[in-house]
């Protein structure tokens, strides 16, 4: 045990990785913008210095603990470099707090107070950016960036998305996506982890109360919600009850008295999951095709591989999400029970999650106006509904789900955490074993195998999106192989989802997860195929497991994205034959770049350069075929340059 | 036609660019000047496709390129005059040189390539030219003593041999 | 090259080449004279010389003739195109084509063309050799020996004059005793912060790691200094071979030297360098036989004074943003790609060779106790002879100004140095006599920092030359940390508004509240020392400060919001050229009667001024 003296007194540490951490772990909360413990160290907030027997000034995330150091962290003139600092952070931020997003959980409002700011002597730097609306699951507003970094370096490091990302510098210095593209035109999963650390509002999660209010106000409106399993783990938090205990019966009583007709629990659904996708794993497993099977409930993950590995797009389970299933029997199914048209009904999701938002729009899920799930919030904006709503959440009583669909196993229930997709589902293939430990806990990657029938199943689950992207460039390579791979995008799963209340320490999420096992252990049944209401579901509606009219209703298919709308002209000529060839990055692999050298010097030898408009494009959508060209508006794939050019040929044939 | 001709020939270079630095990231500012090299400025497909070539996201590429002076995302004239505005060349007035210039070629602080993109002007910090003050830099060439005069007549020049070399 | 001996060989054979030559024609090919025309000049004396069939160089098996080459700066740059004959150490000045044939004429015949002679300011006395030049004779060219004296683009010229003779001397010792060599030396870093070179070599010999880096700084960004530059340019090798030890003592095989974009014929000169010592297995694998690989890299900076600090700069190699990161960890255990790094500036390197060759107590008796050796400084501004100088650590300010630098122009009278750029500070004629080296100037709040030392005169004013700094380092912060970013942009806008004659005195404990924050809180060296400019001139300045903000008034007369121009009635003729060019119509009157100025409209352009044909109208501060 080593020592050393902070304001005086003695204090012992131990492996602490910075000073920062040690003052905390003695009782002191130093502020700071830019230190996360999950996360690389920056120290450029400059907040968290402390003073050294040289009466210098130092930086306690980035400074060692030593044996025998001798610190201060509050003399005066640290208080006056914080306040100081403070202060010019203020001078350049939008300080419209009274309607921003993140009022109560601004840091820099709250420290702000707490220093005592009364003034903010410093003036005219305060941009007017427009805001960022376009995703669905988050909103950027530059005017409020304090510049911390903590979106990047989450964005990057944790969530190997990268998509924001700093530009320019100096006082110019901004965080945005490349070309200061909006969020919508860029490769944002919309994970909302940004959102989750920004300190600020200057990214928030989108909000969607003010739909949520106009369906429930509205009469003609039959308002049927959902609870995810991760919420109400989380929810108490707000309200200051015991951190991880499950509150589902106060948050149903509490919609209820906001006026939603049906409250049911997306764990029913995801029950209902498990069976569709523990028999599509037997398929395939049988069939030997397309393994590993990849986890489809989260969309954050769902949009990753179609977005950076779109040639595994087909491993990815046809099922879909909890969510989506939910709102398809509640339009398909339901509706009828209730006399009602599918129209009539507004499906409201309360979820952990913010690209849940997103996924409820998604084009599979829409027929005509309407989508299956309608409106998506996510455990933050219920409770600032309930707060809107001025229900004192001491007063109300414990209701129980609605049923049919509020009854599900202890499997279901675990969807939650990471690790409780692939529990549930090992659970129904094995049909005697309850609890399988080496897929939970907090981990980044956990690899687990298992006897079935006779054959060893190998089972990886990943949480956090760079730890999904070590593994699969370790299946890409062939290095790793797998059955059954479960991702979930944020790290520790969805209780650590970005619609989270704010996690106000490292040990939130592990209450969380405690939470949701121990719901598991009450409950009698953990298999989702002894759940009665399931059963029940399947006779009367869908026929059984994995039946055609199951994979009608419950069934979804996964698409290739374009990545970039841009492309890079060649050759202008007249344009009576227009080629593209996509350069993008599996078509890149593929040999498209050599293609198009051999195509290029073929349009010089034969003289078409007047004749033929050639572009690089990025992405044309077919990228396990590739590499692909688009010829006058037709698509063609596995090409070479024998094929371009009998292409072309004929073109020029028909054009004659 | 100098268009078509340019325009294939400045993707086949850029491809021989990045596979020269082996597609190694840690290149990526040598890559963009050569790059730039080629095309006067750095197009946004461009960067895009050095982004993948390289493998890293274009968030990264376009944080580097906008964090560096010497790089621009928009056309720059074939002759980039830098104005040096360092200490020694601004006791020396060198600000007298950045009106006299802007005047001639119709620029303003704000728009610094002139629409033949022949000229870009710019101002830089020091050109390590101190003895010569106040100095400026056409392309890799520094001229030193510049005068509003002077300066007017290197312009002249540079125009006078541009027109000669389009006649051709 | 198979043994150690064969560089002395190399050398002995080289030199007696040179010896052949019967003359030297030095052609300054410096950045300066270059672009003062210098490289027409010398083609014009080679084609000279070829057609009269007396040219001779290092590599032409000729009995003897006379050789003309290229040479690097030699510093004075205000006189160029610099044309050197040597041995007799003419020193011709101001140098045109025109002249190149009556100089090659005259030297044939051992004859001086006397009109290109330097004839000295003021006293017009004519020095035949260079070495009686006040500018020169007061200094101490150690570093800079081989600047102006040989051809920059040929190794061999290196060679025979001593070069690469220390690296050829290493192998026979340890890397310990290298390191203590240069610990022994007290060879302080040259790029600002003084830390010993020595210590931190020892420090990276001493990490386990299989990868070590060696890199050079040659970033130097501050405006006024072009020290590096010289020496980059004029004795590349010299860098070479002192980055070759560094590797060496460190255990580092890989070598990168961060050169400025602004820079290209450094980077020109570096790379033929760095080709020429490849084939004369130099650099490259088995150097000089010893089984010693060390090879350098050459990245060209696109355009970031932060990336001067350390951390910027390794962070700028590997492709990134040039943004400095926390320390600890220190370059020297974690640097380049994450890897033990020596770092070191260019003129930090070029001293090694000489502390190798000549031995460390041959080099601490130069310079102070402390800081030994000479430094290199950048003489700019408002002083008569601008230019490049090296002088021993130690030398007293006064000397430097008065002896080297010929004074201040127009007798005006010296007001401050500002030195060390826009990290350092300003000293006054109180510290005319101050012996100059890292310790005295930090203790008076400046800092030698690359060696920009930019002369003022009393006309100057020091508020908006405070601005001027301010306003260089607030564009160039790279926005990382809060109170650089915020800090210095807080910081420049109360600046401007007092040269703008808007401030009040509240602003002035403001600017030194806001300063001592951004000193004490940013992130890296950039940020800490950006209010240096500011704090130093409030402290020998701060009346200046005051008229500005209480009476609004410029004591110098120089910020234009103070001005104020009056036509003097008994000088005005009534011409109404004046109110012809006035561009706001500020100016009235009828001809042939004094015409008078509307202050209230008046721009202060000034363009009446120049077009007053009876200097009638008065610029008043």
């Amino acid at each position: 045990m080593k020592t050393l003296t902070i304001n005086g007194r003695e204090v012992s540490f131990t492996d602490e990785k910075n000073l920062l951490e040690v003052i905390h772990n003695y009782g002191i909360e130093l502020p700071t913008f830019c230190y996360h413990s999950e996360l690389s160290t920056y120290g450029a907030c400059r907040m968290c210095l402390v003073e050294n027997e040289k009466k210098q000034l130092i930086a306690a995330c980035s400074t060692p603990p030593k044996e025998g150091m001798k610190i201060k962290t509050h003399t005066d003139k640290l208080q006056k470099q914080r306040r100081v600092t403070l202060e010019l952070l203020l001078a350049g931020h939008d300080r419209e707090c009274t309607t921003c997003h993140k009022n109560d959980d601004c840091k820099l409002r709250k420290l702000a107070s707490d220093m005592g700011i009364e003034e903010v002597r410093f003036s005219g730097n305060i941009k007017n950016i427009e805001v960022d609306n376009s995703s669905f699951s988050i909103t950027r507003n530059p005017n409020k960036c304090i510049l911390c970094g903590d979106c990047v370096r989450m964005c990057q490091e944790v969530q190997g998305v990268g998509v924001i990302g700093f530009a320019y510098r100096g006082a110019d210095a901004a965080v945005m996506p490349a070309f200061n593209k909006l969020l919508s035109e860029v490769n944002c999963v919309g994970c909302g982890q940004c959102a989750a650390v920004c300190p600020t509002g200057a990214i928030s999660v989108k909000s969607n109360i003010e739909e949520a209010w106009s369906a429930i106000n509205d009469d003609s409106k039959y308002v049927v919600a959902q609870i995810a399993p991760a919420v109400r783990v989380a929810f108490g938090e707000a309200f200051g009850l015991k951190d991880g205990g499950a509150c589902e019966n106060l948050i149903v009583s509490a919609l209820k008295t906001i006026g939603v007709n049906k409250v049911f629990d997306t764990c029913f659904s995801a029950d209902l999951t498990v069976m569709e996708e523990a028999k599509e794993l037997e398929d395939k497993i049988e069939k030997g095709l397309n393994l590993p099977l990849f986890t489809s409930c989260c969309p954050a993950w769902v949009k990753y591989v179609e977005l950076k590995y779109p040639d595994f797009t087909k491993n990815l389970s046809t099922c879909k999400s909890p969510q989506q299933m939910f709102g398809s029997f509640v339009k398909d199914y339901y509706a009828k029970e209730l006399g009602l048209e599918s129209s009539d009904i507004t499906v409201l999701s309360i979820m952990p999650c913010t690209a849940k938002k997103e996924e409820c729009k998604r084009d599979e899920f829409k027929h005509g106006d309407h989508y299956d799930v309608d409106v998506v919030l996510t455990t933050q904006e219920l409770i600032r509904m309930i707060r809107e709503a001025g229900i004192m959440i001491e007063k109300l009583k414990h209701e129980p789900f609605d049923m049919p669909f509020g009854f599900s196993t202890g499997g279901g229930i675990l969807f939650g955490s990471t690790g409780g997709v692939a529990e549930a589902a090992l659970r129904v293939l094995d049909g005697e074993v309850k609890e399988f430990h080496a897929v939970r806990g907090f981990q980044g990657i956990k690899e687990a195998s298992y006897d079935h029938k006779g054959k060893k199943l190998k089972i990886a689950v990943v949480s956090g999106l760079s730890n999904a992207k070590i593994l699969m460039d370790r299946i890409r390579t062939g290095r790793s192989h797998y059955d059954f791979v479960e991702v979930m995008a944020c790290p520790g799963g969805c209780i650590g989802g970005a619609g989270q209340p704010i996690q106000k320490n490292i040990g939130s999420r592990e209450k969380r997860a405690k939470g949701l096992y121990d719901l598991d252990n009450k409950n009698q049944l953990c298999r989702a195929n002894d759940n009665p209401m399931i059963t029940k579901l399947y006779e009367n509606w869908l026929g059984g497991v994995g039946t055609k009219k199951a994979h009608q209703h419950l069934h979804t298919q996964f698409r290739q994205r374009r990545r970039f709308e841009s492309s890079i002209p060649l050759i202008k000529g007249s344009g009576t034959i227009n080629i593209k060839i996509c350069i993008g990055t599996s078509c890149y692999l593929k040999g498209a770049y050599d293609l198009y050298k051999e195509v290029d010097q073929y349009i010089k030898e034969k003289e078409l350069t007047h004749t033929v408009n050639l572009e690089a494009t990025f992405c044309l959508e077919k990228c396990t075929e590739g590499p692909v060209v688009e010829i006058d508006g037709e698509l063609f794939t596995h090409t070479d340059k024998a094929s371009v050019i009998q292409y072309i040929e004929s073109f020029k044939e028909t054009a004659q | 036609m100098s268009d078509i001709k340019s325009l294939n020939r400045n993707f086949l270079k850029v491809n021989e660019i990045i596979e020269a630095h082996h597609s190694d990231p840690s290149e990526l500012i040598s890559i963009l000047q050569e790059v730039q090299e080629e095309y006067r400025y750095l197009p946004e497909e461009i960067l895009n496709y050095i982004a993948m070539a390289v493998h890293i996201s274009p968030s990264k590429v376009f944080g580097v390129a906008t964090f560096y002076e010497n790089f621009s995302l928009a056309p720059k004239g074939k002759y980039i005059i830098r104005i040096c505005d360092g200490t020694a060349c601004h006791v020396r007035k060198s600000t007298e040189l950045i009106v006299a210039l802007r005047k001639k070629l119709g620029l303003t602080e704000n728009k610094d390539t002139t629409d033949d993109l022949l000229f870009t002007l710019q101002t830089v910090s020091c050109i390590g030219a101190c003895g010569l003050a106040p100095a400026i830099m056409i392309n890799e060439e520094v001229h030193g003593k510049v005068t509003p005069e002077k300066a007017e007549m290197i312009l002249e020049e540079i125009i006078k041999r541009e027109r000669v070399n389009n006649e051709q | 090259m198979n043994s150690n001996h064969s560089i002395t060989d190399l050398a002995m054979s080289y030199k007696r080449k040179i010896d052949r030559e019967k003359m030297r024609i030095l052609v300054c090919a410096g950045t300066g004279c270059v672009s003062s025309g210098s490289l027409k000049i010398y083609e014009a004396m080679k084609k000279l010389l070829i057609e009269k069939d007396l040219y001779i160089d290092i590599d032409l098996n000729k009995e003897e003739g006379i050789n003309v080459s290229p040479s690097g700066c030699h510093g004075f740059c205000e006189m160029g195109p610099i044309v050197m004959i040597m041995p007799q150490k003419y020193f011709y000045v101001k140098v045109k084509v025109e002249d190149a044939e009556e100089i090659v004429e005259k030297a044939s015949r051992g004859e001086i063309v006397e009109r290109l002679l330097y004839k000295e300011p003021g006293k017009g006395l004519i020095h035949f050799s260079y070495e009686n030049i006040p500018f020169y004779s007061k200094q101490k060219r150690v570093v800079l020996e081989n600047c102006g004296k040989i051809n920059p683009e040929n190794i061999k010229e290196y060679i025979a004059n001593g070069g690469y003779s220390a690296l050829s001397k290493i192998f026979e010792l340890s890397p310990e005793e290298i390191c203590q060599e240069v610990i022994t030396a007290k060879l302080r870093g040259r790029g600002g912060g003084g830390f010993p070179a020595g210590e931190k070599w020892f420090q990276v010999y001493n990490q386990k790691s299989d990868i070590k880096y060696v890199v050079c700084n040659g970033d130097e960004g501050d405006p006024g200094a072009f020290m590096d530059r010289s020496i980059m340019e004029g004795d590349p090798h010299r860098v070479i071979e002192g980055m070759i030890i560094a590797g060496y003592a460190s255990g580092a095989r890989q070598g990168y030297i961060y050169v400025r974009a602004e820079y290209p014929l450094a980077v020109k000169r570096l790379k033929t360098a760095i080709m020429q010592a490849r084939d004369f297995g130099i650099l490259g694998t088995d150097i000089l036989g010893s089984n010693f690989n060390f090879d350098i890299k050459i990245n060209k900076g696109a355009g970031a004074f932060v990336c001067g600090e350390g951390s910027a700069l390794t962070s700028s190699i590997e492709g990134n943003r040039g943004m400095p990161r926390t320390r600890p960890p220190r370059t020297s255990e974690k640097g380049l790609f994450g890897k033990p790094t020596v770092l070191n500036n260019v003129e930090t390197f070029a001293n090694v060779p000489l502390i190798i060759l000549n031995g460390a107590h041959w080099y601490l008796k130069l310079g102070t106790e402390n800081s030994p050796g000479t430094k290199a400084f950048a003489l700019t501004g408002n002083i008569n002879n601008t230019g490049l100088i090296e002088v021993p650590m130690g030398t007293t300010l006064r000397e430097i100004i008065y002896d080297i630098g010929g004074g201040i122009p127009e007798n005006k009278s010296f007001k401050a140095v500002q030195i060390g750029g826009p990290s350092g500070g300003c000293l006054t004629p109180e510290h005319l006599d101050t012996p100059l080296d890292f310790d005295s100037l930090d203790n008076l709040g400046a800092m030698i920092g690359s060696g920009g030392m930019v002369v003022l005169d009393e006309k100057t004013c020091m508020v908006e030359v405070a601005r001027f700094f301010m306003n260089f380092t607030q564009k160039e912060s790279c926005g990382k940390c809060v109170p650089c970013r915020e800090g210095t942009k807080v910081m420049l806008n109360i600046m401007e508004k007092i040269v703008k004659g808007q401030g009040t005195i509240e602003d002035i404990s403001l600017l030194e509240e806001v300063a001592e924050v951004v000193k004490r809180g940013s992130l890296c060296g950039l940020g800490k020392t950006a209010p240096n400019p500011v704090l130093t001139t409030l402290q020998y300045f701060r009346d200046e400060y005051m008229a500005h903000v209480k009476y609004h008034m410029c004591p110098a007369g120089q910020c234009e919001a103070f001005k104020k121009y009056r036509i003097e009635d008994s000088a005005c003729k009534g011409c109404g050229k004046c109110a012809k060019v006035c561009p706001t119509g500020a100016i009235s009157g009828e001809l042939k009667k004094a015409f008078m100025i509307n202050t209230e409209s008046c721009i202060k352009c000034g363009a009446c001024v120049t077009a007053c044909p009876f200097n009638a109208i008065k610029e008043e501060a």
